[in-house]
Formats: C-alpha cells, structure tokens, sequence
C-alpha cells in the first residue's frame, strides 16, 4: 500500500512556486491586528510535483472504475461518460467564467443552461425545470420545499409525506428537512405500490406521495395512472424520484403519468461523471401550476439574448451559492446534443435489453426477485447459495476477485440478500458474457469451495476491513504528533 | 452518436437468448410516447466540439476577461498537475467507495482531504465534503437548532447575500429565527452580540473574511457566544488561513467554508466542494460522509467509509441530513492544490493576496471619486470602494476595455450608494493593477 502523503515529507521540498511578488512587501503585523494573525504553520506536505503526481496516479490504480472495469451497480447508472463531454467542459471559455460576470458576458453559458432546460422538460414531459440542485437529495429537498410552498400557498401546509419502504433513503431523510411527517407504506409483493396500503394513509394531510418509477426493483408502475388518481383526489402531489430514468428517457415521459414534481440524477441518466461519490447535479422539474414555486435565479430568453432573473415572488428562494452546478449541466447537455432524439430512446432500449438479458441468463444459477421482464436493472438473490451458508456479501466479493465491480446489495430493504445488477447501455455483449461466465463460476465454487467465497476477496490491494474498529477507534485524519492513548494499560503488579 | 455497442446481430441474439421476438415485448402494455421529442438530431464527436467552441466563444472568460469579481468565488491559479491527475478515469468514473477492497484510491485521498483540511483550519475533524459552502452552513446551523432545541440564530449582516438567501430556504420550515446582526464599519457589533446573545441563541455565526473582505473581532467574539452556551459558527474562505487565525484556535464549534479558493475553476458557479468540520464532541452530529483508517484480514492499513449510523440510507427519516454526495472529485482537487503548495507554498500565495489586494486599494485611493467607506479595517483580499458614478456605467465603461469591474453592491446593500466589491488575488500582476486604476481613473 501507498504510504500518506504526508509521510512522504522532506522538510523545504516545494511542489509549485509562485511567482515572485512584484508589488510591494508588507508586513501582515502592519495591515492586520495581532489576534487575527495566525501564529501555528499548518503541517501540509513538503513533496515534489512528482512526488505529487506518483503517489495519486499510484493511489488511482487502487480504484476500480467505469474506465477500467464493468461497474454494473444498481441504481446508479454507472455508464460510460463520453470524453468529449469532458473536453468541452474543460473549454476555457466555460471553466473559467465566474458565476457573477454581467449576463452579456456570459451568453454562451447561459444558451446552454436555457436549452438544456427546454431539453429535459420535453424528454420528461414537465413544463419547467430548475437546474439548481446539487444532487439527487438536494433536488428532492427542492422539490419538497416547492410543494410545501404551493401548499402554503393553497392555504394549507399539510403535514406529511408517504414513502413506499421500497424506497431510497434519501427520501424520508429529505422529508423530515422539508418539515414534513414521514409516513411509509408497505410495497406489494413485487414492489409496486400496494393501493389498499396507499389508501388507507393517503387523506388531507397528505402533501406528497413519493415515488421511484421503475420502482427499486426495476419493475414499471404499471397502475401509476391510478396511483396519481388517488393522489390528486386528497389534493396532494405525486413526485417522481427520477434515480431509475435511465429506462424511461425516450420511451416514457413522466409527466403524461401524472407526476408533478421530479428530480433527475444527471450523473446517472445523462453520463456526467460520478467522481468518487461527486459532485452531482439534481435538477428539478415541475407541471405549470408549480413553476412560480422554483427556486431563483431563472433563466428567460428575450429578444435581447438571455437573461438572469434574480427574484420571483412566489419562490422557494436560493438552495445554494450561485446558479449550480454549471459545468456538469453543460456535459450534460453536451452529452444529449450527442444523442439526439434518435439517441435518447436506443439509451433506454438498449439499458433494458442489457438487464433483460441477464435475467435471461442468469435465473437458472441465480433466483431472480421478481421473474418478469424487468426495466433498466433486474434484482437477484444468493437464496439458491444460501444452503452452503453463502451470503449475497460473499458473491459480491469474490466478483472483486474476477475483476467485476459488485452489484449494489441488500438494497431495496423489502428483498432479502438483494444484489441489484443495473447493467446500462453501454455495455457489450462480451463485457455481459464474462460478467455472466464469472457469476455461475462463483456459483460454482459456492457449491465446491464456499470458503474461497467467505474469505474473498483475495487478489485486491486490500482484503476485507475491519469496519468494526474503525467505527470504535475513529482514526479521521493524520496527525504531525501522533495522539497519545489517554489510558496507557497498567502493568499487572507482580 | 449514442455511445451503445450493439451490432443488429448482436440486438437480435440477445433478444432471442431472452425469448422475446422484438424489443417492443418487453415494454408491452407500458405507456409509451407517441410523439415526436422536440430535441435536435444527435451529433457527430466533431460537430459537438465545434458546437461547445461557439458557444465557448460567446463567455468570456480570464485570462483575456481581466476580472476582479470574487465575493464567494475566486481566481487562483491552479497547477497542471491538478488537472492532470483530476481526469484519472480511475477517479473520475468511480463510485461512491462502497466496496473499500477496490476504492483505496478514493478513500485514502478522501482521508488526506479530510487530514489536510483539517490542518489548515486547525479542527478536529473534518467530513469528506459537502455540495459547496453556502448548503454546508445551513446544514452546520439546523445541527446547531437540533443540539441546543434553541430557535435564535445570529448573522451578520456582512454574511454573503446568497449564504443568507439559503439558510432563509433550508429554515424556513425549523421555526428557526434569524436575527440579523448590524456591522460597525464593516465589522459585526460586539455590542448588539453581548446584549443580545442569552441562553435562548442556538448558534452566533460569523463570516471571515466577511462579504466585504473584512477581517471579523473573531476571537474578541469567542466568549460571548460561550458564555451563552451557544454553538459558534465560522464560515472561513480556506486560502485566508494562510495567514489569519484558523477557527480551531478561536474556538468555533463548527468551521465551514467554501473551498473553490482552493484551485478549483470557477465553472460558472460549480461544481465546488463545501468544507465541514467541527470539533471531535459533534463527530457523530455531523452530516455527510467520513472516511477512517483501519486495517484489513492481513492487518494492513486500509481507509473505508465509516460512522455511517448517522446516515441516510440507515437511518432514513432519523439521520442526521439527506446529504449522500461528497463532491470527492472537487475535494481531491482541493486536496491536490494543499499538497502541491504544501507548508510554505500556502502561506505564500496568502501573503501574496494580501499584497496585492493592499497595493491596488492604494492605488484607488489616490484616483479623485474613489471613497473607501470602511477605510481602517483590516481585509485579506477583498475590498469595497464607492465611486461618484453608479457602478453600472463603471462597468460598462471597463468591459469595453476587457475588464470585469468589482461586483455592485446595490441590489443588497442599497444604503451603500455606488459601492462595489473588488478582489484581487495573486493572479493579477502590478501591470494588471496599474492598468486598471489608470482605466478607473479615466471613467470617474
């Protein structure tokens, strides 16, 4: 393993210099008072721009990626992301703009955002969307708050939101931010919405029912007209968490089953580059009668050119510093300007032959949740490995060993030992054949060798940690001085 | 271009291996749109990057847009190598270390984030990052609310607009009360804070530098939201610890900031990384995500994504924030940019800031129509100057001659007439200076 950084120090290396001051020196003590002067030096390395470049790039070769590896994790859409997003995004003309240059400055900039408005309003069937949001949880606290406020604004508030237990964390956690009272309601046997459960919760309190469409099990909503029926009955708004639009984009617009309110993931269904866990963008689109509601600033296209409008009067207000996320919405625009319309539908068509295709091979090793034809990902369990004492953890860890990054498990909550395979379109026949090939050899060995499972993973940097001890005895950061144990054992007396 | 690999062949095994004819059976009976999208044909890889050089081409942008906007976000000059090792599709195209056996390249870079990060502000610990600085305070002050069941919260007046419009949005629904603090030359009232702060106040914030470019009475201001048993919230611009005291040693409860200074582009408004530290007593308090070290089987040193009873997809209703997003990519470009400046280089490039910002106010001191309404207190590398013109003629005036003049103040702070916020860093040479106080001095 790669030692830190800062264990690499040599007192007085330098990694970048400045250029030499060519203004006046001054002393800080002259122009600053003594009390805000900082006294202690931060104890940042000291390495040379190789050291720098050696330890990351090592550091990187640790990591498995979409780059290097199939990555077929559930609900996160891990398909290719296309170069030539990144290319233009590291245009200087875009990565150098500042975020409050005068709008006749930034023209380019802001024709991108407008368009890419239009565009993801008609592939949703939304009317407006607002591009704001950071990430997919940041978009579903916006989308809470823009019901709260239309509520407000109908002069009632209500108190609660209903989340189906099927669903993803992020949604009664965003909730509870919004204000609201978490309601959930049990999913039927195949995940779907169970309309006596939705019933018997669903009255004038209701603000909202949230909903994944396909639901966490890869399975379509396929009573979603009446779901959004009920809802509109009691006065409440149905909202779409769009985690699982990747089957939808093309095919099916959201807005025509009755959703008002729904976020995208840009960094799942439209390619933007995950980056270790971010940044994201989460844009937010809503029907008509929600579009005063959408956070500020808005961009409007006049005879002009395009321009800011900095305040609404019916508007949730600001969800962040500046416009957004920028130069992610503008790979993602780049990204369906590739596309196309033709583009858009083979992208979903392709994400469900994918899936589909895995099911169909893989259900005789493996028991499949739900064996129907299913969306842009299937759910299987380790049920048929369970009698030689293997766990969905074990399968997914020897995959590591095979070179194959593990499908996302134990999630949804409602399958026991989930392993949610989301293969996406980009991938080839060849990558899904020797992904298909190392799951029944693991099934295999879990009839032959279960242990090479329980002990797997077996050729990665690391083995299995200890996550135990590092929740106990957190170890956070690095410090100059290692920190002294604060009750050194005594020595037994003799 | 569609990036999707099948040949038709290659369709039509498959969907005979899945024992359906046409790929239409496998969405029978779903609603499927009939119409036509209203999108623009795909494009082909060159058409799309002529497209982004037009469009790139109607910004424009430094280093031919000689700019002084900051106010949140600034010019830094970013080493090479950054973006170099930024484009790794090893780190780029990774996922959140859910599998920490092939993710000891995010999670040990992620904990050196967090280690170095938390060395500059002199914290005791540090999460692996937040959406951007403005979300990061307003997820530090509903902590604040939860842990004290207290409903006053002081800011300044001097705080960032947008920070303020935020926490307006993330509170509106925590019957939180927002109490606005007064500045006395452009600093916060210790007064109004040691009259007003009691054991009612969950949290006292303050901004250093502040909107202005001020440096706050942080210290001075320590044990007056002590006293009140209240938590003290700093919201610090990272590049300023070169030189100003870190809020670890001016006793901040919880330190967060925007960390963009830190050699990321300013992108038209992102993506950035916020910064959120606290000390080691709300560890398990924190929102976001936290990288530990540990070790594996063999007993080797290893990094995994730890203390995640506090989230989201555990806790669900009950955890402590939605965040799941740890903007890692942004973070390790901060993480990059400490370490390619390293011990001296980060103190360097503050004092350099200071230099400059201190020569080009002299500088406009001297041209005839420039005021300086907070004349003797002390900033870093920001400043406000009030002119006799309205500052929408001066900037006009000075995009004619290709410079983006300091931000106008009005549309927040309209009792400052004609004011303007000016920031210049260590980007901008003594000619670039001189040039623009010679353009000011002809427009005024």
């Amino acid at each position: 393993m790669e030692s830190l950084i800062f264990e690499k120090t040599q007192p007085g290396r330098r990694g970048y210099v400045l250029p030499a001051l060519d203004v006046p020196s001054i002393d800080p003590a002259a122009v600053l008072p003594a009390l805000a002067l900082r006294k202690k030096v931060s104890e940042l390395p000291e390495v040379s721009e190789l050291d720098v470049i050696r330890h990351y790039t090592r550091l990187s070769q640790l990591n498995f990626s979409i780059d290097t590896n199939f990555y077929p994790l559930g609900s996160c859409t891990m398909k290719y992301n296309p170069k030539v997003c990144e290319q233009v995004a590291n245009f200087t003309g875009f990565r150098s703009v500042h975020p409050l240059q005068p709008a006749s400055t930034v023209q380019g900039f802001l024709q991108v955002c407008y368009e890419l408005e239009r565009m993801l309003s008609e592939i949703c069937g939304m009317s407006e969307f607002t591009l704001q949001p950071s990430a997919g949880a940041h978009g579903e606290l916006t989308g809470l708050l823009i019901a709260r406020a239309y509520h407000k604004y109908k002069g009632n508030a209500r108190k609660t939101v209903i989340v189906p237990d099927s669903a993803h964390g992020t949604n009664p956690a965003s909730a509870m931010i919004a204000g609201y009272q978490v309601v959930n309601t049990k999913s039927d046997p195949k995940g779907r919405v169970d309309l006596k459960a939705l019933k018997a919760v669903l009255n004038e309190d209701t603000a909202v029912f949230m909903l994944t469409n396909p639901n966490t099990l890869g399975l379509f909503e396929t009573q979603i007209k009446e779901v959004a029926k009920m809802v509109h009955d009691v006065g409440a708004l149905l909202y779409l968490d769009g985690a699982n639009m990747n089957a939808l984009v093309g095919l099916i617009r959201p807005g025509d089953l009755g959703f008002d309110i729904m976020h995208l993931n840009l960094h799942k269904t439209f390619s933007t580059p995950h980056g270790g866990g971010g940044p994201a963008a989460g844009p937010v689109g809503v029907t008509e009668a929600l579009t005063p509601f959408l956070p500020v600033p808005r961009i409007r296209k006049t005879e002009q050119g395009f321009s800011v409008e900095e305040t609404a009067p019916l508007s949730i207000g600001k969800m962040r510093a500046f416009n957004g996320n920028s130069l992610i919405l503008l790979r993602a625009y780049i990204y369906i300007r590739c596309l196309g319309r033709e583009g858009i539908r083979k992208l979903s068509e392709t994400a469900i032959l994918n899936a589909n295709y895995l099911r169909a091979k893989l259900h005789d090793r493996y028991q499949v949740a739900i064996d129907e034809p299913c969306m842009h990902e299937c759910i299987f369990t380790s049920a048929k490995q369970k009698r030689f004492g293997v766990k969905t953890l074990d399968i997914a860890k020897r995959l590591l060993d095979y070179g194959f990054h593990p499908p996302t498990i134990y999630f949804p909550l409602i399958v026991e030992e989930a392993m949610m395979i989301e293969p996406t379109e980009t991938e080839s026949k060849q990558t899904l054949d020797l992904f298909i090939d190392a799951l029944n050899k693991i099934a295999d060995e879990a009839e032959r060798s279960p242990e090479i499972l329980k002990t797997a993973p077996h050729s990665t940097p690391v083995r299995r940690l200890d996550e135990v001890k590092a929740a106990r005895e957190p170890n956070l950061r690095w410090r100059s001085v290692p920190v002294k144990v604060s009750n050194p054992p005594t020595p037994a007396k003799t | 271009m569609d990036f999707t690999p099948h040949t038709d062949a290659e369709r039509k095994e498959m969907l005979a291996d899945i024992g359906v004819s046409d790929f239409k059976e496998l969405v029978k009976g779903l609603p499927l749109y009939e119409g036509d999208f209203k999108i623009p044909s795909g494009l082909s890889e060159g058409e799309v990057v002529r497209l982004g050089h037009e469009l790139g081409s109607r910004n424009q942008a430094p280093p031919r847009l000689l700019s002084f906007l900051g106010a949140g976000c600034y010019e830094h000059y970013s080493p090479a190598a950054i973006s170099a090792l930024m484009s790794r599709g090893e780190f780029l195209t990774a996922y959140t270390p859910y599998q920490p056996e092939v993710s000891q390249g995010t999670l040990q870079t992620l904990y050196e984030f967090q280690s170095a990060i938390c060395e500059i502000t002199a914290m005791d610990v540090c999460n692996a990052g937040m959406y951007e600085g403005a979300s990061a305070l307003a997820e530090a002050v509903l902590l604040a609310v939860r842990e004290t069941g207290r409903q006053e919260v002081f800011i300044p007046h001097t705080l960032h607009p947008d920070y303020k419009a935020v926490l307006d949005t993330y509170t509106a629904e925590a019957s939180v009360q927002l109490i606005d603090v007064p500045q006395r030359n452009g600093q916060m009232d210790l007064d109004f804070l040691r009259a007003r702060v009691t054991e009612n106040t969950a949290a006292v914030i303050v901004q250093n530098p502040n909107f202005f470019g001020i440096v706050e009475p942080v210290v001075e201001m320590g044990p007056i939201v002590q006293a009140a048993g209240a938590f003290y919230i700093a919201v610090v611009n990272p590049l300023s610890l070169g030189l100003l005291t870190p809020p670890g040693e001016f006793g901040a409860d919880i330190a967060v900031g925007e960390g963009q200074a830190l050699g990321i582009p300013p992108g038209y408004g992102g993506p950035y990384v916020g910064l959120f530290t606290c000390k080691s007593k709300w560890l398990r308090k924190m929102p976001g995500r936290l990288v530990g070290q540990t070790v594996d089987v063999d007993g080797k040193r290893a990094f995994v994504l730890t203390l995640q009873a506090r989230e989201q997809h555990i806790r669900r209703e009950k955890a402590t924030s939605n965040v799941c997003t740890t903007t890692a990519l942004i973070g390790f470009c901060a993480n990059f940019y400490l370490t390619l400046l390293g011990k001296q280089g980060f103190r360097d490039v503050a004092y350099q800031n200071l230099a400059k910002s201190h020569y080009a106010l002299d500088q406009f001191r001297q041209i005839p129509g420039v005021r300086v309404p907070f004349g003797d207190s002390p900033f870093f590398n920001e400043f406000v100057i009030q002119t006799k013109v309205p500052v929408e003629n001066l900037q006009q005036a000075l995009l004619e001659k290709g410079i983006a003049a300091g931000l106008s103040l009005k549309k927040w702070f309209p009792e400052l007439e004609n004011a303007s916020l000016w920031a210049v860093t260590e980007t901008k040479t003594k000619a670039d200076i001189d040039h623009v106080a010679k353009a000011l001095r002809e427009v005024l």
